[in-house]
């Protein structure tokens, strides 16, 4: 279980496609190709983000690019869609904000 | 003067309505452009997984793989053979004067347009639970489109609570592909599910699989419940508290919850395009008017689930109808639309008959503990809704203004049934559409300054 650890989903079928290596919160993590950055994230973590407007973690909500409840942050400034973008190598993707940002 | 076979029809959605309007259109040699946010058409009930997945449509689609194979194939084949300009991955985010608004990956692009289908589907109907903003709380649809277009579920141990059709099915598809379900929780109970059977008995087929499934599901399926709260640490969801249908508290732990009351039209942008709007009783929303083949407008025509909630067989008839309206209205030759018309109907009785068996729980939403989540993305309470129903009037556009509800990114999309109930019982109306209707405001999805100006 050590490559799941910490993470929400299961992965059920589909498990043959080629890995994809991106950076979660500046740690090397995987995931598989075809996977969105949602899918990327949570398979190795348990939320995506921080809600703006309560205490809480964030893990998306629709899935289907209705709620928006899974905007997150790049490290190279953008934001993107989890459920809607498809992870790609070498993405820097972050479960909050950066510290160093105005 | 543009040649009826020259005009510029747009249909906005590539699910069942929007490929069977493309079809119907390019068959009497007619060019629509067919924009849509999903990377290859089906829709959200179609939907097919990304390149390089390998399961076979009998797995993903299960009786329904037939159809869906059937829509893949007639829409690739009209896009490969050049009849039809599909735009993917693109939403369209404001329409006026005759001119689309659509953002997609390379920027925003304006589309002319002189007629509109609109085929915009559906969404979860989502009524507030106490503690449902908590991380791994999903709608029923998110939860089966990770199954689908993923191959994942969205936690180890799962509870699906709500109503409606997809309850059962995806609680059948998740156990088949290997999940685990700690519960199915019903808030209709059996009373009123038998009382529609003689209307859900026009589809003897479909009415019998649901109940084969249902009888599958054993000791798992309560109906007649009521969703107390959903608990939760920092990490996610641990457990949900619920009465019985004979009012005894249980708990039943989990690490995620699907919730879902069937469905909501997604009609802002026929709210955009001036089509004027009623609220419906059975289905407890407000759904845009039309006449029987959909025409909503001058040039505008609505088909599927964004019109009328009929499901997927539904929004094929819909789409063939709303596109035969159009070639009827550009002087253009029209298939015979008699047998359309005639299912449609059947259809339609199934599905009002299903949206009784399985209603809407107005009773829920309407005694939610003040501090309930009602608005999802600003964290706006149920209490805040009803002092600001009391101060600022018992109007949801007023709420929204004032108070914030329907505000937030998703527009109102998953908070203002519950809110316009909450507005409703708060100043002693009858029904929650006389709170009134959330009026749609472009852009319809959020939209970065970056997309618009990397645009024309």
């Amino acid at each position: 279980m050590s490559g799941t650890a910490g993470g929400r989903l299961v992965r059920l079928a589909e498990t043959g496609r080629a890995p994809v290596r991106f950076l979660l919160d500046g740690m090397e993590r995987t995931a598989l190709s075809g996977d969105t950055v949602l899918t990327a994230i949570l398979t190795n973590a348990p939320t995506l983000r921080q809600a703006e407007f309560g205490p809480e973690q964030r893990a998306g909500f629709c899935l289907m690019g209705a709620c928006q409840d899974c905007w997150i942050w790049q490290e190279q400034g953008p934001r993107l869609r989890a459920c809607s973008t498809p992870v790609a190598d070498g993405m820097r993707l972050l479960t909050r904000t950066r510290e160093d940002w105005p | 003067m543009t040649e009826p076979n020259q005009s510029r029809v747009v249909i906005v959605g590539a699910g069942p309505a929007g490929i069977r309007a493309a079809e119907t259109l390019a068959a009497v040699g007619l060019r629509p452009t067919v924009i849509d946010e999903g990377a290859r058409a089906g829709g959200q009930i179609y939907r097919r997984p990304p390149d390089g997945f390998t399961r076979p449509p009998s797995t993903l689609y299960g009786s329904q793989a037939g159809k869906a194979v059937a829509l893949h194939t007639a829409f690739d084949g009209l896009v490969s053979a050049g009849r039809i300009v599909h735009l993917p991955r693109h939403s369209v985010v404001a329409l006026a004067d005759g001119t689309l608004h659509a953002v997609g990956d390379g920027g925003s692009r304006r589309i002319g347009c002189d007629r509109l289908i609109l085929a915009t589907g559906a969404t979860d109907r989502l009524a507030p639970v106490l503690g449902w903003q908590a991380p791994g709380v999903y709608s029923l649809g998110a939860m089966q489109i990770a199954l689908k277009a993923q191959g994942v579920a969205m936690g180890r141990r799962i509870v699906l609570a709500g109503s409606g059709p997809l309850l059962t099915l995806l609680a059948t598809q998740l156990r088949k592909a290997g999940a685990e379900i700690a519960a199915v929780l019903d808030t209709a109970g059996m009373r009123g599910q038998i009382a529609a059977f003689p209307d859900l008995a026009v589809r003897p087929s479909f009415a019998l699989h649901g109940l084969a499934m249902r009888a599958r599901l054993g000791r798992l399926y309560h109906a007649g419940i009521a969703l107390e709260g959903i608990e939760a640490t920092d990490t996610g969801v641990t457990a949900v508290r619920w009465k019985d249908a004979a009012g005894r508290m249980r708990s039943t732990a989990c690490d995620a919850v699907g919730l879902g009351w069937h469905l909501k039209a997604e009609t802002q942008l026929a709210d955009l395009a001036g089509c004027r709007f009623a609220y419906d009783e059975t289905w407890a929303q407000w759904l845009p008017c039309a006449d029987c083949m959909g025409r909503a407008g001058d040039g505008v025509y609505l088909a599927g689930d964004g019109l009328r909630l009929l499901g997927a067989d539904g929004a094929e008839v819909a789409g063939r109808l709303a596109a035969a309206a159009c070639l009827s209205d550009l002087g253009l030759p029209v298939p015979d639309v008699a047998a359309d018309l005639k299912r449609l109907d059947r259809l339609e009785r199934f599905a009002r008959g299903i949206a009784r068996a399985f209603p809407w729980p107005a009773d829920q939403v309407r005694t939610l503990p003040d501090d309930t989540v009602l608005c999802r993305c600003e964290g706006i309470t149920a209490g805040a809704v009803r002092e600001t129903a009391v101060y600022g009037g018992a109007e949801a556009n007023r709420v929204k203004s004032l108070g914030r509800a329907g505000m937030g990114r998703c527009q109102g999309r998953y908070c203002q049934l519950a809110a316009a109930d909450l507005i409703a019982a708060t100043a002693g109306l009858a029904h929650a559409g006389d709170a009134g209707r959330l009026r749609a405001q472009a852009p319809v999805r959020p939209v970065t300054i970056a997309a618009l100006l990397e645009g024309e």
